[in-house]
């Protein structure tokens, strides 16, 4: 130990979390930045997993992303080359990137790059689709994968264009500590900063040199998709959180992700390891026409967001979504985020929350009050449908299965030299 | 001279910031100060005021700019701490509301910044380790849990001692802080009276009835049981003896124990000779037979209740008229026998102790299955005894046990009189008087048919203010033929007399004092003396009701809801422990 007790070293996790300064440069191709997915590779969300173990929707996301990347030209073909083991699966995280829901992310789709500029590391994260049928919730007809073109031939090159224009890129505490005083939580709303966005991109996008139906299309899409800022606030947290956990001690969680099967944490004094225990199917609210028999185990790295303190953590932000997350409003997520402040070391001062009296959001969830409260974080998710191809049902909260937290300590003590 | 200070992507909501100026600007050696995001039209806003320096150009919208207007540069790093901690400090600003529970330690001492005490009420095994926190959180510590360590309590007694910091318990079962009940608690009139007691139906016999007698009460603390025992000294009760002569609002003292170990008793007894406070002293059991210059020792607890009455209204201190008038009843010459069943234990020992006194019985008087007096027919017993609420509720909660015996002792030929106790107050029956009534009126009845008149006696501690409400409760005791009578000590005598017994009542002089023992009295720290004259802000760690009847009663309370760590799994533990208190090698 570099540090005299835990607490110290989590102090110093925590402070690095928010000295974190995370900014939005480019986008590009995927294997640009992962050099990995040059070959038959595709990114997922959560620890690793197999082919077999994946849930429905994960597989839907899998067989679109080899129709995109061309690498079978029907379903029937793309799902025996994934049954044949000729594609490799690897988690997101395993290359300094996240992944919604099922995360699947391959050499061709565009992705953010996004810099902790504190620690000079780096994230990424692909570009939100918007809602209704979509890869990440395992849809992949011909509607998704022509959307995914679009994103890789228009979307992601004018936004690359248009970032070239920032001599820094776009400063992302900036965007947040705004977006969080206009409501938003980061997790199941992100429409102020989506806004923010489009604000700080549309002036630039309009004076570029491109073709004028495309910026018209670029524009609308941003204009249109209310969550396009939660991938960049994946790719920023977990910058941030890749940066804090630089220290190698304590027991901050500093990633937390599923991928259907399992979900896996991280902290800080366990460096890459992963604790994981079986997932939880989320608590909410359905569309029409759908219950909870159709839910899909939850998914996805979007609770990097959690880990960073937004999200469900942060739940008492964005008093507009509390009732859609399936909770009675207010004083629920009053209740809420109250509650979670006994699962962390502080609050974060960068980010205050008006409908809290300014209170910073939670900052650095501690394994050990994890497991010694038996509360456990709160995510706030979307639902996918157990099938395939079917997309979103619902949204609502999830919450970690507690034997991650406590494997985790077991093991950090075990290292730090107790017999257990 | 004009100073500008850049901090690079340090985004602030324009609200925030400008709090922020007007609060730098009060700072001594500030001319003028502005602080914005650096944002084209704040330069232009920060230029109409003058404070348009060239380094201001270089700060770009996400950077937050300081221009300071000073002739002293060396004020400069103040202000910049001044700054960091405005943005930190209205990060952390709480606004908790009463209803909402903690379940950490961290969160309960967040929600109660300015708390002076916790109250413990969680199982036994682990209060001692959540005592020891709060010792280290600088509370006083109330503890109402049972089946500590006699280990652990000295311990923590000593911990406290040395810190400045009082610990009332283990089993403290009542207590009342300036005015505020705390757990088991009658609502006692606020007074000059101060109270210490190793026994918690004795202080609120006492305390009802220095309420019912129109005086009042400041503090009454409990000690626990075992304070007075050679292996802890008394370390509570003469901390609590000195507090109490160093509260200003205190005229009187009065002190309740059983007989303690003879080298503690000397030590409590030298000391309330050397406090400058009228003090009524009651070892109960002692038969005191003499008073000292301003010490007074009293035989029963309303006798303790009557000199310090006297002694706030300037009274002579003279025997009491312990003369009870005998109502009219016909008692078959089978019956022969009295027989206590009592909810509160001290009231208990005191009925066996007047009893023993007047037959003159050299045995019977013993401390076994919670008997407290067994002997030819006669029997009182503490209902409240280990034996009678393992896994069952207190008989001041649950009145089934007693009924059970009522009726037992009632179907006995030789059994003339049934003494009972009602105990009012936060945390006992909502109406006890209702649950015996019937059973009272059932077991006359029955006697009445076989030719015998049974006699039920009994007593209601309590206060008007109760929220049972003691008038009510004493009529529906009354209602059901129950001879209510105003204090335990004359229901027992009443009883006694019915039979033809007597206490004899010594007239009590002023003597010497039999020992030489000299001690000094303990230093009161700040946080002690802070605790019994302030509106206590409390901690509650365990039954919430405690936390309700503070609140409703004037002071602050900060629900905690306690569970073991880890869900009670052991492994982990030790695995929290060991990470915890990790320190590098």
């Amino acid at each position: 130990m570099t540090y005299q007790t835990i607490d110290e070293a989590n102090k110093a996790v925590a402070a690095k979390i928010v000295a974190s300064s995370p900014f939005l440069l480019d986008v590009v191709p995927a294997k640009q930045v992962i050099p990995v997915l040059e070959g038959k590779v595709l990114l997922h969300a959560g620890p690793p997993i197999k082919w077999e173990n994946m849930p429905d929707p994960m597989k839907g996301s899998c067989i679109g992303a080899v129709l995109f990347e061309e690498w079978a030209a029907d379903e029937a073909s793309a799902r025996a080359l994934l049954e044949d083991g000729k594609v490799e699966f690897m988690p997101c995280h395993h290359f300094d990137a996240v992944g919604p829901m099922g995360g699947i992310t391959s050499g061709n789709m565009p992705v953010f790059i996004v810099e902790n500029k504190t620690d000079q590391n780096f994230a990424y994260c692909t570009m939100n689709e918007g809602i209704g049928a979509v890869l990440r919730f395992g849809a992949y007809s011909e509607e998704v994968v022509e959307r995914l073109r679009w994103m890789r031939d228009v979307l992601g090159p004018t936004l690359s264009q248009a970032l070239q224009t920032l001599e820094n890129g776009v400063n992302l505490n900036v965007l947040i500590a705004k977006a969080i005083a206009m409501g938003d939580e980061f997790h199941q709303r992100n429409i102020a900063a989506s806004l923010a966005f489009l604000k700080e991109m549309a002036p630039i996008i309009v004076g570029l040199d491109m073709d004028d139906n495309n910026r018209q299309a670029v524009i609308k899409f941003l204009a249109d998709t209310d969550q396009f800022f939660l991938n960049i606030m994946m790719a920023a947290a977990k910058a941030v959180m890749d940066g804090a956990r630089m220290i190698e001690e304590g027991t901050i969680v500093t990633a937390m992700c599923r991928n259907g099967e399992n979900f896996g944490i991280r902290i800080s004094g366990m460096g890459d390891e992963w604790f994981t225990g079986p997932v939880n199917t989320p608590q909410g609210l359905y569309f029409t026409g759908f219950t909870g028999e159709d839910a899909s185990p939850d998914m996805g790295d979007s609770a990097i967001t959690e880990t960073f303190g937004v999200g469900g953590m942060a739940m008492i932000a964005a008093p507009a979504v509390t009732r859609f997350i399936g909770t009675g409003g207010f004083h629920d997520a009053l209740s809420i985020s109250n509650e979670m402040l006994e699962i962390v070391i502080d609050q974060n001062p960068n980010f205050t929350v008006p409908t809290w009296d300014f209170q910073g959001i939670c900052l650095g969830i501690d394994a050990r009050k994890v497991v010694e409260t038996g509360i456990t974080p709160v995510i706030n998710t979307g639902i996918a449908n157990k099938k395939a191809g079917a997309g979103q049902i619902g949204a609502g909260t999830v919450h970690p299965p507690i034997e991650c937290f406590e494997k985790a300590i077991v093991a950090y003590a075990k290292k730090l030299g107790m017999t257990v | 001279m004009l100073h500008t200070i850049i901090k690079e992507n340090a985004y602030q909501d324009s609200v925030v910031l400008m709090l922020l100026t007007n609060k730098i600007s009060t700072m001594d050696g500030i001319e003028r100060v502005s602080i914005m995001m650096g944002t084209p039209a704040n330069k232009d806003i920060m230029g109409g005021s003058g404070l348009r320096t060239p380094e201001l150009e270089d700060a770009s919208a996400n950077d937050l700019a300081i221009v300071l207007d000073t002739e002293d540069a060396s004020i400069i790093d103040a202000v910049l701490a001044e700054v960091d901690e405005f943005l930190l400090s209205q990060a952390t600003s709480s606004n908790e509301t009463a209803d909402e529970a903690a379940r950490t330690w961290d969160k309960a001492i967040k929600m109660g910044a300015d708390a002076n005490m916790a109250l413990l009420s969680i199982p036994g095994t682990y209060a001692a380790l959540e005592a020891e926190k709060a010792l280290d959180e600088e509370l006083n510590v109330f503890i109402f849990s049972d089946n500590m360590s006699i280990e652990d309590e000295l311990h923590l007694k000593q911990k406290a001692h040395e810190k400045g910091l009082l610990v009332m318990g283990p089993d403290c079962g009542t207590g009342i802080i300036n005015g505020v009940p705390m757990a088991f608690t009658n609502i006692v009139r606020p007074g000059k009276i101060g109270i210490v007691g190793a026994s918690g139906t004795g202080i609120q016999e006492v305390s009802t009835i220095i309420d019912k007698l129109g005086a009042g009460v400041t503090n009454a603390i409990g000690t626990g049981g075992r304070d007075l025992s050679e292996k802890i000294g008394g370390i509570t009760m003469l901390d609590s003896i000195a507090a109490l002569e160093k509260d200003p609002q205190t005229d009187i003292i009065v002190v309740i124990s059983k007989p303690p170990a003879k080298a503690v008793r000397d030590k409590v007894v030298a000391l309330l000779r050397k406090v400058s406070k009228p003090v009524v002293a009651i070892f109960l059991g002692e038969k005191p037979t003499h008073h000292e210059e301003n010490l007074y020792f009293a035989y029963t607890l309303e006798e303790t209740a009557k000199i310090a009455v006297d002694l706030l209204n300037g009274k002579a201190i003279a025997a009491l008229d312990e003369t009870v008038s005998v109502p009219k009843v016909t008692l078959q010459p089978s019956q022969k026998h009295l027989k206590g069943y009592y909810s509160g234990g001290t009231l208990a020992s005191e009925a066996g102790m007047l009893i023993a006194d007047a037959l003159h019985l050299k045995a019977g008087l013993i401390k076994q299955d919670g008997f407290v007096l067994k002997t030819e027919g006669n029997e009182v017993i503490d209902l409240g005894d280990d034996m009678y609420t393992q896994g069952k509720p207190h008989p001041m909660i649950d009145p089934e046990k007693r009924i059970e015996m009522i009726k037992q002792a009632a179907d006995d030929a030789e059994t003339a009189i049934i003494l009972v106790d009602v105990v009012l107050g936060y945390g006992a029956h909502m109406d006890m008087a209702s649950e015996l009534a019937p059973a009272i009126k059932e077991v006359k009845a029955k006697a009445k048919a076989a030719g015998r008149e049974l006699v039920v006696l009994g007593t209601v501690v309590g206060t008007t203010s109760d929220p049972q409400n003691l008038v009510r409760q004493q009529e529906i005791l009354t209602e059901a033929g129950v001879i209510v009578c105003e204090s335990n000590n004359k229901a027992v005598r009443t009883g006694l007399a019915m039979l033809g017994h007597y206490v004899n009542d010594p007239d009590k002089t002023i003597t010497a004092p039999d020992s030489t023992v000299e001690i000094a009295i303990p230093e009161v720290s700040d946080k002690v003396l802070a605790l019994l004259t302030t509106q206590p802000s409390v901690i509650n760690i365990g039954l919430k009701s405690f936390s309700e009847a503070i609140r409703e009663t004037g002071g602050k309370a900060v629900q905690f809801d306690w569970r073991p760590a880890a869900g009670g799994d052991v492994t982990l533990q030790k695995v929290l422990y060991f990470l915890n208190n990790y320190k590098k090698a």
